[in-house]
């Protein structure tokens, strides 16, 4: 029988403020424990805590820039339960009046087609404090506590690993873009569980679900749900059942384990925090926070597409991160001329390579852009050829010297002199009889040997297009 | 509304209470009553009240972003029951 899989998404976000949701404590990582705290992070009887302004405008613009109705009054609850990161025995937090809920995000499969992942919900809270689990205590760190957290919770609308993964890098490419949250997973100012379950294909009923925990990459989720896909099927094709738990991530083993906590359902008894007076978010604040997103990821698409006539997939790539793509919007518009389609491939193709090989980002790369504009043109009038410039490049980003000298020092540029040519032309034609003999019995594989075999001879140096000309006019 | 034994010893678990028999059947019986009264508040109309929340009229209470001075180490842990180097330190646990 064929499985549906069926996956759900709950990301915390740490928003990036300069002070925690409740208190003025400054959030400053690599801080000494318990360094940043104050009676009111602390839980102290009789204080009282004021929400962060900021934190208030974040949450806004991440509820807008996912397609979010905005709660008209909202309010915070206490989720109330007992744990040493939790001084004061509850969380604050939002039950039926979220901030906002009934929104979506866009992904897009393998072959680019438009998927819309519905978002449940997107509410206010505050963070825990941290635990060191030691051989006989555990030791509590409470500067991380309060920091004003988001929690989105995704609709069950993601039927494979793989979308899981799309759906997190589409929402972090967002949100990187409203510059609200680090969104780093291995340092914790992103989180992510997953709810899983499998259903015959077809059937209207959900399967009993897992929840995932322990991830700490993209890629861990992605693993974790893969590694579950087949274990549940492996169950359901044993004709098994097994009850709704809560598994860890083991990323060493590449095992999820089940938690065997306690069971029952968790009773947390929320009510509204009688500190804490509500929001009333009327629609003109609403509109000024809109007028003032910046422009996101599948707008910024749609215009790189309109306005520089890129494909998708190119602008896609282009967009997926803000600093890249203003870099790339920076090196498109000094390029001369309307067509666009030679400096776009020049920034996919080698410029992204080169990133990738050193590790960085593009925006990273230490590269004057009107120099690189310079190097394309060399290529484009010929003087040098691809493979050269792609050389030089590597060059360029390692000295800073300009295309010119750097063409001058390695002696690159290109031969196109047909006399220079046909010397090496002859040779090969000389020393490769059998590729000849096949061209001429027509395999057009055989002619684009012959002219690697010139650009060999030559140092790479000959004009490819010359060669092949030249080859062809004494072998036809 | 009534209340069983049961549901008494389960809030009194949720509060980390621990409740003699003796108690637990005396509070039984006082919350009971209580929620009697609550119970009368049912029998009101209602209908023209708007839902509420929060006791005051007042919303929107925000503070700006800007740091206050937090606690020494020293202070913040002055209360703790126990503590190792800068950390408090509580009975292992992990859920």
């Amino acid at each position: 029988m064929n499985y549906q899989t069926v996956i759900g998404l709950e990301v915390h976000l740490q928003l990036k403020t300069k002070t925690k949701a409740f208190c003025g404590c400054a959030i400053d990582f690599g801080k000494a424990p318990n360094s940043g705290t104050c009676p009111v992070c602390l839980g102290f009887p009789g204080t009282l805590p004021v929400y962060n302004k900021e934190a208030l405008n974040s949450a806004i613009k991440v509820a807008l820039a996912f397609n979010c109705q905005i709660q008209e009054h909202t309010k915070f609850d206490r989720k109330n339960y007992f744990y040493p990161d939790l001084p004061k025995n509850y969380q604050i937090s939002q039950f039926d009046l979220p901030l906002s809920r009934n929104g979506h995000l866009i992904i897009f499969d393998q072959e680019h087609q438009p998927k819309r992942i519905g978002i449940t919900r997107i509410h206010l809270e505050e963070d825990a404090g941290k635990l060191i689990h030691e051989a006989d205590s555990s030791l509590v760190d409470f500067n991380r506590t309060g920091i004003p957290l988001l929690e989105i919770v995704s609709e069950p609308d993601l039927n494979s690993p793989q979308e899981a993964f799309d759906y997190l890098s589409s929402l972090k490419s967002i949100l990187e873009y409203l510059d609200v949250s680090d969104c780093d997973m291995e340092k914790g100012s992103l989180r992510c569980d997953a709810n899983i379950s499998l259903r015959p294909q077809g059937a209207k009923e959900l399967g009993v679900k897992t929840e995932l925990k322990n991830m700490n990459s993209f890629k861990g989720v992605k693993d974790a749900l893969t590694f579950e896909v087949k274990r549940q099927t492996e169950l359901l094709q044993a004709g098994q059942n097994w009850q709704q738990e809560t598994r860890l991530w083991d990323v060493q083993k590449g095992i999820t384990v089940s938690m065997r906590s306690k069971e029952g359902a968790k009773d947390y008894r929320y009510f509204p925090d009688p500190d804490l007076a509500v929001f009333i978010i009327n629609t003109p604040m609403i509109s000024k926070i809109k007028a003032g997103l910046p422009e996101l990821p599948q707008e910024k698409m749609r215009r790189f597409m309109r306005d520089y006539s890129l494909s998708e997939p190119d602008a896609k790539i282009l967009v997926s991160s803000k600093n890249d793509a203003r870099f790339a919007e920076d090196c498109i518009n000094r390029y001369p001329g309307k067509d666009k389609k030679n400096i776009v491939n020049w920034l996919i193709g080698p410029l992204l390579s080169e990133a990738n090989s050193r590790k960085l980002e593009l925006h990273e790369l230490d590269l004057d852009k009107n120099e690189l504009i310079n190097l394309i043109g060399f290529v484009q009038r010929q003087e040098i050829s691809l493979l050269s410039a792609k050389t030089i490049l590597t060059r360029m980003i390692d000295s800073r010297k300009s295309a010119q000298t750097l063409i001058t020092e390695g002696n690159l540029l290109q031969i196109s002199d047909t006399a220079q040519l046909e010397q090496v032309i002859a040779a090969v034609i000389r020393e490769n009889e059998k590729s000849v003999a096949d061209f001429k019995a027509g395999k057009t594989n055989a002619l684009m040997f012959l002219v690697g075999q010139v650009m060999k001879k030559s140092a790479g140096k000959a004009n490819p297009k010359v060669v092949t000309d030249l080859i062809k006019r004494r072998l036809v | 509304m009534s209340i069983d034994q049961e549901t008494v010893k389960h809030i009194a678990h949720l509060s980390r209470i621990e409740l003699q028999p003796k108690e637990l059947e005396k509070l039984s019986g006082q919350l009971h009553d209580i929620l009697g009264f609550i119970d009368k508040i049912s029998s009101l109309d209602i209908d023209k009240v708007e839902p509420t929340s929060h006791i005051l009229p007042i919303s929107n209470v925000l503070r700006e972003d800007t740091p206050h001075v937090s606690l020494s180490p020293e202070k913040a842990l002055e209360n703790a029951p126990s503590r190792k180097g800068e950390f408090f330190s509580v009975p292992k646990i992990i859920e």
